[in-house]
């Protein structure tokens, strides 16, 4: 049961934690407001919070000079497309192991997980040859191989504490009531697994969109996500603040809105299961 | 037991890791192709012994230090702040999660460009509003500046994740160790301290994975200088084989890092394990 | 119909024997209560009978056909679990018509059906509502209400309320028991609980370490228990168990008297001294000090009239005296 506190003691936590929360948005909201004004309000000393012409030309800019929808597209694809193909791939694996667990799936499992903690450098190199070799930089079908394979620990770990946590009773409990095999997955074991597998889905598109080391090395124009094209800015164009931050506000907002869902999930993905 | 996704990672492991080894023994610049010859541990020895690497190592070790102690700290903080009852906690949290789902090269450029810039960026401005002189975070404090940014990256994990521990305190612990006359710094000390333990020893194996591979912050604010001042070992690695095409240097400073790598990973890998059974 | 019949039924899990050679049967319409400490097989037996697990040799038959190797859903059992194994994502009603949707019965029927056992277990306003929003003596009402409808042979239950409170506990005890009544189907029912199974069962069968420790009505094992085992663990409060010198007196290497079979009397063989005395106002519980024995209980009708440290003579009644030899065995 939560403790009663006073009002005032309410009131001061509120305050301060408040403060704190919009301090740590802050860079956030910044480029969001940033991206309504122009260049010239954008870099205006002192500059001003709301009281600016509120502005949509460097949307209507981004679109226009650079391929801004490709990339957008690219981004989409990438991050969809490794997350399904990985939880295609995962989704037995995780099942047999949560519910015929042989005695080496532990092992199994802990191997997996040593794979995510191999640094991207260590293979930096052949991966880089290879792809030369086989014509699939900056293509997105390459960096849909490389994503799902990143990930796919995580996939695999994620659905694998889902599904342990269906209960072994349920499963008997259908088998009592005669369902078959065929039964037991249509209509007890996917309805009840489905929940688990949006939040690793929802995880893992997230995980893919931000993904910013494979996704800057084996891309440079036709392939490239939004991660590569924000970091096009970096070179002096970046100094026209309003078009960066309208660039940065289309880029995040799709995945801050999607992350918000899946606060829960994140931290159970993230830890594989170790806190929940 | 031999599924698609247990071959698949197999092969994701062993083909491109055996290569980088053989790479690691190997003369090879990608500007003389055919020349390839091999030489040992020389490109160990050049990779180990070059004044960058040590500067790189010490980078990494800050810039994964840095994060660490800011992320712990304020996300111990933070935690025990959202945890106590106010108006608007929903709103609070996800206005605290909101920098963890921001790409990393968005995220640095912003911070580069409309918060460090030394004309127009933001603390410049805040500077000159109170008659201080702007200071010009990336070019004088590099690393500092890039140990900013990613703390901020991941602070709200941290947060997040020790949030949720600390919600799964028993209330009545807290109750009894009251009644026993603890005060507060005691009761955090001897009982909600021990009982984050594990959280924060995971938030800190986690983030160690992934800060030792801090890659596109590095990228679009500094390109890991001046000089080395900012570069760490996965960016170093970087500059050799895809900047400077020397395939053998980068393969064999891959190596070292994924030996970094492993050190850390050991740990983690026990913590998990024992979740596993219980 | 409903009898069932174990041979020689074992069963191994790697190398631990969990259930040694056992033979029992159980006839058409009664109440069965298998009983035992926690770790006894009692649940394993069950899962056996309803072939979730697989015997290591023997054979079963149920109904005098042989249903060793036929699959749990064949076998005409219906069962109820401990955790009430609920489907989360289906409403009561789909709950409790899952297992005629898998039997493909007619939907008119199903409806029928449902509703007929929503009305005996008073459910029928939860019908559209989900698990997870019953209460704990609902769920397992739920579960029961599953096990119903398919109109079983058999009846198996998992300790099915050691997850309720005290209250509901009983209560649900008494709604099971007028179940049995109304349906006059076999039921299994495994419980660690002495006092479920005294009140509930027609049959008690004790389980020590797998092995059967004696089959009987509650009555014939409270009257005669055939082991020390057994007489310990039936009945409440616990037999008092007395060995060496006091029980040689009465040609036996231990005996047992129940509390409520020791009078206390000016002229009674032993004497003691009162300890804690617990009123329970019907009866009262006296902890009585006895030179040389571990304390004994006796059992007082209303009030006893003594209080903490008072001396008192007590008498065990001589027909109520349980004799063992030096193996635990009862002496007739």
């Amino acid at each position: 049961m939560a403790r009663r506190v006073s009002g005032r003691r309410q009131l001061v936590v509120t305050l301060i934690a408040w403060a704190i929360g919009l301090a740590i948005f802050f860079p956030i909201l910044w480029t969001i407001l940033t991206s309504f004004k122009t260049e010239a309000e954008a870099i205006a000393s002192p500059p001003s919070f709301l009281a600016f012409e509120w502005t949509l030309e460097n949307y209507a800019e981004v679109n226009s000079r650079s391929n801004y929808p490709l990339h957008f597209m690219n981004s989409v694809i990438i991050s969809l497309g490794s997350t399904l193909l990985g939880l295609l791939i995962a989704i037995p694996a995780a099942w047999s192991m949560a519910f015929v667990p042989a005695k080496r799936t532990k092992d199994i499992l802990m191997w997996m997980l040593s794979t995510k903690m191999l640094p991207p450098v260590g293979v930096l190199i052949p991966i880089y040859l290879m792809f030369r070799d086989f014509g699939l930089l900056d293509t997105r079908i390459g960096l849909v191989v490389v994503l799902t394979l990143i990930n796919l620990p995580i996939i695999v770990w994620m659905l694998f504490t889902y599904f342990k946590e269906i209960p072994g009773e349920i499963l008997e409990a259908a088998r009592m009531d005669g369902a078959s095999l065929w039964d037991e997955v249509v209509y007890v074991l996917t309805p009840m697994a489905v929940p688990g597998i949006a939040s690793t889905l929802l995880l893992n598109v997230i995980l893919a969109w931000n993904e910013a080391f494979w996704t800057l090395n084996l891309t440079a124009a036709k392939a490239a996500p939004l991660t590569a094209f924000i970091a096009s800015y970096s070179s002096p164009e970046g100094l026209f603040y309003a078009k960066l931050s309208a660039a940065s506000t289309l880029a995040i907002a799709p995945i801050l809105i999607l992350g918000w869902f899946s606060q829960k999930q994140l931290v159970r993905g993230l830890t594989f299961g170790a806190v929940k | 037991m031999l599924s698609p996704a247990v071959l698949l990672l197999l092969g994701w492991m062993i083909v491109p890791l055996s290569m980088t080894i053989y790479f690691s023994f190997l003369s090879y610049n990608l500007l003389m192709p055919g020349m390839e010859q091999f030489v040992g541990f020389a490109n160990y020895e050049f990779f180990l012994t070059d004044p960058a690497f040590f500067e790189a190592l010490a980078n990494t070790l800050l810039l994964v230090g840095g994060v660490l102690v800011i992320t712990i700290v304020g996300g111990t903080a933070l935690a025990l702040l959202l945890d106590q009852p106010m108006w608007g906690q929903g709103i609070v949290r996800i206005l605290v999660i909101a920098p963890f789902f921001v790409m990393p090269t968005v995220s640095a450029l912003v911070w580069k460009n409309m918060f460090m810039n030394p004309v127009n960026g933001l603390f410049a401005h805040l500077a000159k509003g109170v008659g201080l002189e702007p200071f010009d975070f990336l070019s004088h404090a590099p690393l500092f500046s890039i140990i900013l940014i990613v703390a901020w990256q991941w602070l709200p994990f941290a947060t997040l994740i020790l949030l949720t521990a600390l919600q799964s305190l028993d209330q009545e612990q807290l109750e009894a160790s009251e009644m026993d006359g603890a005060k507060f710094g005691s009761r955090f000390v001897h009982i909600v301290l021990p009982h984050m333990s594990r959280a924060i020893t995971v938030v800190i194996l986690i983030q160690t994975i992934f800060l030792l591979s801090v890659f596109a912050e590095i990228l679009v604010t500094t390109n890991g200088g001046p000089g080395y001042a900012s570069t760490n070992i996965t960016y170093l690695v970087y500059a050799q084989s895809l900047l400077q095409f020397d395939v053998g240097g980068g393969s064999a400073g891959g190596i070292v890092a994924v030996i970094l790598a492993n050190i850390v990973a050991i740990f983690l890998m026990r913590m998990i394990g024992k979740n596993l059974e219980a | 119909m409903g009898k069932i019949s174990l041979r020689q039924v074992t069963k191994t899990f790697g190398d631990v024997e969990v259930i040694p050679a056992l033979d029992l049967d159980i006839e058409d319409g009664e109440f069965v209560v298998f009983v035992g400490p926690s770790g006894c097989g009692k649940s394993t037996l069950l899962r056996l009978i309803a072939g979730l697990e697989d015997v290591t040799g023997g054979h079963i038959e149920i109904d005098g056909r042989p249903a060793t190797d036929v699959p749990p859903a064949k076998r005409g059992l219906a069962m109820v679990f401990q955790s009430y194994a609920l489907y989360p994502h289906m409403s009561v009603r789909k709950n409790i018509s899952f297992p005629l949707k898998m039997a493909k019965m007619d939907p008119a029927e199903q409806e029928r059906r449902v509703n007929a056992a929503a009305r005996t277990l008073n459910l029928t306003d939860y019908l559209d509502r989900r698990p997870g929003q019953l209460s704990g003596g609902q769920r397992q009402r739920v579960a029961i209400g599953r096990a119903i409808v398919r109109e079983p042979s058999a009846f198996l239950f998992d300790e099915p309320l050691s997850n309720l409170d005290a209250a509901l506990r009983v209560n649900m005890r008494l709604e099971i028991s007028e179940l049995h009544q109304s349906l006059k189907t076999t039921m299994i029912y495994v419980t660690h609980d002495q006092v479920e199974a005294m009140t509930m069962a027609d049959k008690i069968v004790v389980l020590r370490a797998g092995r059967i420790e004696q089959v009987g009505s509650p009555l014939e094992l409270y009257r005669a228990p055939r082991n020390l085992f057994v007489a310990g663990f039936i009945g409440s409060p616990k037999m008092n168990v007395i060995s060496g010198e006091k029980a040689a007196e009465h040609g036996a290497h231990t005996i047992g008297i129940r509390p409520e079979h020791l009078l206390l009397a000016q002229d009674g063989a032993w004497s003691g001294r009162v300890g804690v005395a617990e009123h329970l106002g019907s009866d009262t519980f006296l902890h009585v000090h006895v030179e040389g024995l571990d304390p004994l209980t006796v059992r007082v009708q209303g009030e006893a009239g003594v209080s903490h440290g008072d001396a008192v003579r007590l008498s065990p009644m001589p027909e109520h005296l349980h004799r063992f030899d030096e193996n635990g065995l009862a002496v007739r």
